[in-house]
């Protein structure tokens, strides 16, 4: 079951959500919606629900496997919706919980009530949460709550599955948990599935693509290895993990960042055009001589090695600080130590020109 | 917590002083006139006490003033959850307005409440002159004791709803509709169960407010015996004519009605404050874990 959405705008009162935005999401993907607070993702995650609606004079729709679901109401559109704060009935047990979205049917549709236990039965195994099923919401940690939320959001068997945040409100611990939990549960029930959040890091670890979202805008979208390597704006760039940012320009044909003269193939670019150096920490090497390679003359100010990666904390001759990552292995090679003056060589660069992005 | 250590410190003289004089206070002005009220209700035995029901304006008050909370209170509780939802759950224009007209009927004095109807129904009020053609009687009738009722007890329930339905946001309502169920099934089976004992508290109150109402209410009555008495106007025509047995008799229905309201609200209120932890527990662990 494909979702699309075409043609979306949202304005709240003068702002504005989002901005025409057209989105299509493959039978069976899970996708996640990434941007910044503000940036429209769950706006648009709530209008595809029918929770909100799209500003009235404009030709937005929202198709599900082609089918026009734009007029229909929340409740016929069979989404399932998870939410951040899980938003359980709290006077209801986690049985009730999964059992309501059956239990409201009408009642020439509402199953039987020894069919509806069954049903209920069998995603609280799923949810490996059987046991709980006498529990009430307060009773349980936030990790059960929300596996109990997507429980009661699979039991009307939805065409998709639309979760907002759905692990924000968690602890880092349970949400790394939890985060490959939901990818496993997705490759065995396979449903379309558009996922909201703000974490870069839970967008590239989960989703088969990535959707970057800013002001109301979609701003790139691919697999999660094309988002991350080949970001097609600064925004994307920053937004998907730290970076080294310098500034410079362009000087005949090349790109020139202080001491660091590189190629830059795009032509026809004006000597003085103001340029952007992107370089994520790892993509820095550092020597203690210089080898031949363009290079920033830099002093350690910080070595943190505590971690699964050694962090270098660098200040340059311009006062700039660096950040360098770096495998405990290639650390042993080169130990630098607080106060050393060393060279800083790039593994990897992106240049953007300024006011393109 | 912080109150127990206070506590502790503090010399024992001090202690024993402000108990003693908390009871005595309380003592002297709370349990001594209601005990009288039960004392001289008895004086002339307990046959006279319920003597005192059987006389037929006695019972006509009674029947009245139940009459008047049979209609006053469903209505404020309608009224009182309409209103608590629409400010809880929507944002519009004047909604800070709303909530300060809600508290009105606590500002001003029953007495002006009850003017108000006058001019308004009475027959020289704006209404008058066309209700008379039509032979329709508010002022001085039971329709005015009850709209003057309404209007003192309407606060009560939206008081106790208000703030408990804005503490629960409107993401639980979104999960129902969005998990298929009706407008009239998500409020049945999601925001009535979570706000029943804040909404029980508050009828609790507006009913005792309800019966024990006497300002508004005098001034719309007209205190006609056996027709427009409710129990505390009864009460007044009673002491006025001297006769203590027959008014302390009716006034110790009122006594034990408070009694009544005061058990029910301590009931209500532990059952609230699990409700209202409940649902902070829920807010604050939310943004701790965030």
């Amino acid at each position: 079951m494909s979702i699309e959405a075409c043609n979306i705008s949202k304005t709240f009162g003068s702002f504005r959500a989002l901005r025409g935005v057209n989105l299509k999401v493959n039978d069976g993907q899970l996708v996640a919606l990434l941007g910044p607070s503000g940036s429209g993702k769950t706006t648009l995650l709530r209008i595809i629900a029918g929770l909100e609606e799209t500003d009235p004079d404009t030709s937005g729709a929202i198709l599900f496997h082609g089918e026009n679901v734009t007029g229909s109401r929340a409740g016929q559109r069979r989404v399932g919706f998870v939410f951040q704060h899980y938003a359980l009935f709290r006077n209801m047990t986690v049985f009730d919980n999964i059992a309501f979205g059956l239990r409201v049917r009408p009642r020439r549709l509402r199953p039987k009530e020894s069919e509806i236990r069954t049903k209920v039965e069998e995603l609280l195994h799923l949810i490996h949460l059987r046991e709980l099923a006498p529990r009430f919401p307060s009773q349980l940690s936030g990790g059960q709550r929300q596996r109990v939320a997507l429980a009661r959001a699979l039991a009307i068997e939805p065409r998709v599955l639309l979760l907002d945040e759905p692990f924000g409100a968690l602890d880092a611990k349970v949400r790394h948990g939890l985060r490959r939990w939901l990818r496993r549960l997705h490759d065995e029930i396979h449903i379309t599935s558009l996922l909201v959040t703000h974490d870069q890091e839970e967008a590239l670890e989960v989703a088969d693509r990535v959707v970057v979202m800013r002001d109301g805008r979609i701003e790139q979208e691919g697999t999660p290895e094309e988002v991350y390597h080949h970001p097609n704006s600064e925004f994307v760039m920053d937004f998907m993990g730290n970076v080294n940012l310098f500034h410079g320009r362009i000087e005949s044909g090349k790109a020139v960042f202080g001491s660091l003269v590189l190629d830059h193939a795009e032509a026809g670019v004006p000597d003085g055009h103001g340029a952007r150096l992107f370089v994520r920490p790892f993509e820095l090497d550092i020597s203690r001589q210089p080898n031949g390679l363009p290079s920033i003359k830099a002093r350690v100010t910080r070595v943190q090695s505590a971690g699964a990666q050694v962090r270098i904390e660098l200040s340059s001759e311009s006062g700039q600080t660096m950040h360098v990552e770096m495998p405990h292995s290639r650390f042993r090679e080169r130990t630098v130590a607080p106060q050393e003056d060393v060279y800083v060589t790039l593994l990897d660069s992106r240049i953007f020109l300024e006011n393109q992005g | 917590m912080k109150a127990n250590a206070l506590g502790r410190s503090d010399p024992r003289w001090l202690r024993a002083l402000l108990i003693s004089v908390t009871v005595l206070f309380l003592g002297v002005f709370l349990f001594l006139p209601l005990l009288t009220v039960f004392l001289e209700a008895l004086r002339k035995g307990v046959a006279a006490y319920f003597a005192s029901f059987t006389d037929p304006d006695a019972r006509s008050a009674v029947l009245l003033t139940l009459l008047t909370a049979g209609i006053a209170v469903p209505c404020n509780l309608v009224f009182g959850l309409l209103a608590s939802w629409a400010i809880a759950k929507f944002e519009f224009k004047g909604k800070s307005l709303l909530i300060t007209l809600i508290d009105l009927p606590f500002a001003v004095s029953p007495v002006i409440a009850g003017l108000v109807y006058v001019l308004m129904f009475g027959a020289q009020g704006w209404f008058g002159p066309w209700l008379e053609g039509h032979r329709i009687h508010i002022i001085f009738a039971v329709p005015g004791i009850v709209l003057a009722t309404m209007f003192v007890t309407f606060p009560f329930v939206a008081r106790e709803l208000i703030p408990l339905m804005q503490e629960q946001d409107t993401d639980e309502e979104y999960a129902a509709i969005s998990l298929g169920a009706s407008g009239w099934q998500t409020f049945r089976r999601v925001t009535l169960p979570n706000v029943k004992w804040a909404l029980l508290y508050g009828v609790v109150l507006c009913n005792a407010r309800a019966m024990g109402e006497f300002g508004a209410v005098s001034v719309v009555s007209g205190h006609i015996r056996g027709l427009t008495n409710t129990m505390p106007l009864h009460v007044e025509i009673l002491y006025n004519e001297y006769n203590f047995a027959a008014a302390f008799a009716v006034a110790s229905l009122l006594a034990l009605l408070a009694l009544a309201t005061l058990i029910a609200k301590t009931v209500l209120e532990s059952r609230l404050q699990t409700g209202l932890r409940a649902a902070e527990d829920v807010a604050q662990e939310a943004v701790h874990e965030y």
